[in-house]
């Protein structure tokens, strides 16, 4: 294995190292090792890496850089929230806060490149200098100098540095339109099942043997593996079942190589993990909780999305079920529904063509104030003055996310709405004010 | 207190008038906030738990817990729709967490942060109590401030770590000795550091989730907590973040008391009792109800609603010098001048008591102002009595009644309290159905409720009280004894004398606000009524006589945008600027009675046309019409409806 990892100008014992801590990764490290050369050589300015999520970006190349002992400099694209941070970062890491104090407010590139030759030639390299770029998808919404700039860093400063980026994007995403250096690109593909299952067995619990923790992580990725494939998550829920996995043997039922009943214990507990913990319905301290509990108490244990249900003041429950009304119904038809007179129209009269598909197929359209209130006024039973909290409700109602404005926030005459709940939501609002809502819908006409 | 007597009814006793409002008012809101504490403290003191379990399992250092380090610990609480009221639940959560778990919390508002950095800032100038630094021009003051007074910090979570291990380091080391000698705070050497969303529905999601996997990088040195405030459902965390973004947080839920039960729990304590002489009379109580209850659910509003009602009353009733405790009550009847005598004579409730007394006491009260200051303290304290039996007995009933099937007299005290407050509640049908239906009750049931009935009349004082105990009790062993039918008597007879309505109680205009047109004016305004009153008829608020006219009709002398307001009205759809023009310049050179052949026609025509480009603008700013491209020289209306 080891072999793969050997390289000129690094120590093997420390090669050895790296390689203990990523298995199944040698592959790319070694071609990275590769490119990367020996500490003092020139390095190729820019390479790109990409992969899915918890392929194992970073963790190669922190391994790396660390146990080398290279010089770098590792930012998260996310959190540098203007490009003063990202600069910051890469000056403190290279040549100390003095360097970094040195930025002026909100620096520019140049300042950046001028402070970084300054300093430079100070200290010049002695070995090749390594930025990392974590999330470097973020980079397209900066500045469009940014990215070339970066590409090229080398030959700005005129120093052994080298860019790497991380991505879960393919390069062809990036590509400026005015042109840049290309850099080399590197893919991690995603981890194989059998290559799951050696990471995964890898952190073992420390009271119990590793062909155990290797038999129970098999079972897991037998459930698992068909609907998720994310390392990390998936090690998340290794740790949480595990207890219950261990229970039998607790008990003294089973002993530890009876894989076979081991399974028949543990498999109903891991389908019920994939439609509860798994999907965040259940938070994971709760999971655990529930796995202490008996199996019929574990039963009140409601989800996140089981809480629909939101009280509404009187008139906001009108106005939400008008909006809706507004949103799914096609605005001549108000005619029908809301005069007396309408006469009998019916409704293969009025049809067009592209409205036998259902609206609610379509999803909701946009509406102005005006119909809103005109549908509310005729839905709700006695007189409503026009006052002022009638129309702060409409905007709360946006704030809540139950209607959306559509039109600009600026736009002041006729704005637009949306309305922004499912049918059965609404059908629940308008059965506690007693509103029969589906007769004045005209796909259920 | 300068306003407060600016315009008052009866200037001379104003002041202390004004005293006794402020007394009160202080009273009342120290009250609900002790109250508010109360009903919040369940679900405040289950979320400190939470944090402090959180903040406890992160240093174990057991396997499982280990293996996932990595999730933020969260707490949804969801606290209904009444967004006004929830800044007081953060408030006290704020304050709590700040004096048992963790002296670092920051709560931040969706409003105030549009964007990532803005949040950052936010965040950390909370935590630092530092000015942040966010390279944007907005700052140039701040930036010249702070650099005197901090080293100006960069605004990202890395300043954050370094500043909260140099916190933790520094307690660590500084105050070994206080640490020791208070082993009763086992506080946790790292405190975690809380952040509190207060309205999580009007955040950003993208902001919101780039945060979160921010601090997610920095969670193993950081120890950090969400506490997201959601107004709907707990299913708008997964609308919001996508499943990488919340995998990443444990969230647990906290629900919050329904707003309605705990504006039962204000009405209760605040209204339904005999402790403030303040009250409010059928019809205002009705408008605050239905403001909460169709509106906004608010039991901040409601408890605002009061405090306008309360001051008004004392505004603009002189008498209220009246409504305090019994003593000062007694003391400022005394103090009466002649004018506020002579108010109280006419006074519809005392008119009504003065019929009822003899020919030659009745001429004694209105001629001998001693006298009348007598009865007028016996009168009071009736009314004192009064409100001291009305409300155990209104409890009483409510007790019997509420567990009655299909609610008669309704499920809350508050119906029951306002039916009271209307009419005699006896000759209510309601009433009738709820007494045979209460006759119908089995009879372990009723029994019950008769001796809860008897526990809410055992800490009354009064003497009536006493002995309706007394009945009471009676009444329940007789009913032990099987013995039903001779007994019905005694259990209608107790509301008649005390749950009359407070109109009848002679003096109650001394205690109870009943203008309700002013409550709703004040507290549900309706600004395009009041516009469109103010166009079609200036009369009423600019009180100028010339302006005065029959119904129906503006003025040729009204200001310029009421003519042209008034013209538009008799359009349609779409007005044409020209004949609209010169409709106006015909009512208006009527007004000023010009002979439209005289020669300066041609020059007056200016003035008017610019008079008249000022009002139709001036129309468009208030949104009644604005251009349109459908038709050239004319403009659309956006309002229905004409003359």
């Amino acid at each position: 294995m080891a072999a793969l990892l050997q390289h000129a100008g690094y120590e093997e014992e420390r090669l050895l190292r790296v390689a203990q801590q990523m298995p199944c990764r040698e592959v790319q490290a070694g071609m990275l090792l590769s490119l990367m050369g020996q500490p003092q050589q020139y390095s190729y300015p820019s390479i790109f890496i990409y992969g899915h999520r918890a392929s194992g970006k970073s963790h190669v190349m922190h391994v790396l850089l660390k146990e080398l002992e290279l010089p770098h400099a590792t930012v998260s694209c996310v959190e540098c929230v203007s490009v003063a941070l990202l600069f910051e970062q890469v000056l403190l890491s290279f040549f100390g806060c003095d360097a970094a104090s040195l930025l002026p407010r909100s620096p520019s590139l140049s300042d950046f490149v001028r402070i970084y030759r300054q300093q430079c030639s100070q200290s010049p390299a002695k070995q090749t200098r390594y930025i990392v770029m974590e999330k470097a998808e973020l980079l397209r919404d900066t500045d469009a100098n940014l990215l070339p700039a970066l590409l090229r860093l080398q030959e700005l400063v005129e120093d052994n540095v080298t860019i790497i980026l991380l991505s879960e994007i393919v390069w062809d995403k990036f590509r400026p339109n005015t042109g840049c250096f290309e850099p080399l690109l590197l893919h991690f593909p995603d981890y194989s099942k059998g290559e799951l299952q050696q990471i995964l067995s890898q952190d073992r619990h420390p009271s119990y043997t590793a062909e155990f923790y290797s038999s129970y992580i098999n079972i897991l990725l037998g459930v698992f593996y068909s609907v998720c494939r994310d390392l990390r998550e998936l090690r998340h829920l290794a740790a949480l079942n595990f207890s219950k996995f261990c229970e039998p043997l607790a008990e003294g039922k089973v002993k530890e190589t009876d894989t076979h009943k081991l399974w028949r214990n543990i498999e109903p507990h891991l389908k019920k993990a994939m439609q509860t913990v798994y999907l965040r319905e259940v938070s994971s301290l709760q999971w655990e909780q529930m796995q202490q509990m008996e199996e019929k108490e574990s039963g009140a244990l409601r989800g996140l999305s089981a809480h629909t249900h939101v009280e509404l003041p009187y008139y906001s429950k009108f106005l939400l079920i008008a909006a809706y009304l507004a949103s799914y119904n096609p605005a001549r038809t108000d005619k029908r529904f809301f005069l007396k007179h309408h006469g009998k129209i019916k409704k293969t009269n009025f049809l067009k063509k592209n409205e036998k598909t259902s609206n609610h197929l379509l999803g909701p359209k946009p509406f102005p104030l005006d119909r809103l209130l005109a549908i509310f006024y005729s839905v709700v039973d006695n007189r409503v003055a026009p006052t002022a909290s009638i129309f702060s409700q409409i905007s709360s109602l946006v704030t809540l996310q139950l209607l959306t404005q559509v039109s600009h926030d600026d736009q002041l005459d006729a704005p637009k709405y949306k309305c922004a709940v499912s049918m059965d939501f609404i059908c629940a609002i308008s059965r506690t004010v007693n509103f029969d809502i589906v007769k004045y819908l005209y796909d259920f006409l | 207190e300068d306003h407060f007597t600016n315009g008052c009814e009866g200037a001379d006793n104003s002041e202390i008038r004004f005293k006794l409002c402020q007394d009160l008012w202080h009273k009342i809101r120290a009250d609900t906030e002790v109250l508010q504490d109360e009903l919040n403290r369940k679900i405040l003191d289950s979320l400190l738990d939470f944090t402090r379990k959180c903040s406890s399992t992160r240093q174990h250092s057991d396997w499982a817990s280990q293996m996932r380090a990595s999730e933020i610990p969260t707490a949804a609480l969801v606290l209904g729709v009444n967004v006004p009221d929830h800044d007081m639940t953060f408030q006290s959560l704020s304050e709590l967490l700040q004096q048992s778990v963790t002296p670092h919390v920051a709560s931040v508002q969706a409003k105030e942060c549009g964007a990532l950095k803005h949040l950052m800032k936010r965040v950390l100038e909370r935590l630092m109590d530092t000015v942040v630094t966010v390279d944007d021009e907005e700052e140039e003051e701040t930036e010249q401030t702070s650099t005197q007074l901090h080293k100006s910090v960069h605004c990202s979570l890395s300043t954050l770590c370094d500043w909260y291990n140099a916190k933790t380091m520094k307690s660590k080391t500084g105050t070994p000795g206080k640490k020791r000698s208070s082993p009763v705070r086992d506080d946790p050497q790292q405190p975690p550091v809380v952040i509190i969303f207060k309205d999580l529905e009007a955040f950003n999601p993208k902001v919101l989730q780039d945060f979160i996997l921010i601090c997610s990088r920095y969670v193993e040195r950081l120890p950090l907590m969400f506490i997201f405030g959601i107004a709907t459902s707990p299913s708008t965390i997964q609308h919001m973040l996508p499943h990488s973004v919340s995998s990443l947080l444990c969230i647990e839920l906290f629900q919050s008391l329904s707003c309605t039960q705990h504006l039962a729990t204000v009405i209760d304590k605040l209204i339904l009792t005999p402790q403030f002489p303040f009250k409010l009379n059928g019809k205002v109580m009705q408008v605050l109800m239905s403001i909460f209850l169709y509106h906004d659910f608010s039991v901040r509003n409601f408890i605002k609603g009061v405090q306008l009602a309360l001051l008004e009353h004392f505004h603009s009733q002189p008498l209220s010098v009246l409504c305090c405790k019994k003593k000062e009550a007694l003391l400022n009847v005394m103090q009466l001048s002649h004018h506020d005598l002579e108010s109280i004579r006419h006074l519809l409730s005392f008119r009504r008591y003065v019929e009822k007394q003899e020919p030659q006491e009745q001429l004694n009260l209105f001629r001998d102002d001693t006298h009348l200051k007598e009865v007028c303290q016996k009168l009071i304290k009736d009314l004192r009595k009064y409100h001291k039996n009305y409300y155990p007995v209104l409890r009483c009933l409510h007790t019997l009644t509420s567990s009655l099937p299909r609610y008669p007299l309704g499920k809350q005290v508050r119906e029951l309290h306002l039916i009271c407050l209307e009419k005699n509640v006896w000759e209510n049908e309601d009433y009738q159905t709820a007494m045979k239906l209460l006759k119908m009750l089995a009879k372990d049931e009723l029994i019950a409720s008769l001796q809860r009935c008897v526990e809410i009349l055992q800490p009354v004082k009064s003497k009536k009280m006493k002995k309706a105990l007394v009945e009471l009790e009676e009444l329940l062993a007789k009913f032990k004894q099987l013995d039903i039918n001779s007994s019905w008597a005694n259990i209608t007879l107790a509301p008649r004398s005390h749950l009359s309505p407070p109109e009848s109680q002679t003096l109650n205009e001394v205690c109870y606000y009943s203008s309700s047109a002013t409550v709703r004016r004040h507290l549900n305004a309706t600004p395009r009524t009041s516009i469109q009153a103010a166009l079609s008829s200036p009369y009423y608020y600019l009180q100028n006589e010339s302006l005065k006219t029959e119904d129906g009709t503006v003025s040729n002398a009204a200001p310029d945008i009421c003519i042209a307001y008034k013209l538009h009205l008799e359009c349609g759809r779409l007005i044409n600027l020209y004949d609209w023009l010169e409709a106006y310049a015909t009512v208006v050179s009527a007004a000023e009675g010009n002979n439209p052949d005289s020669d300066n026609v041609r020059k007056v025509e200016e003035v008017k046309h610019a008079r008249f480009i000022q009002a139709v603008s001036e129309l468009e700013f208030l949104g009644f019409i604005k251009s349109t491209k459908q038709k050239t020289d004319h403009v659309a209306r956006l309002t229905w409806g004409g003359c």
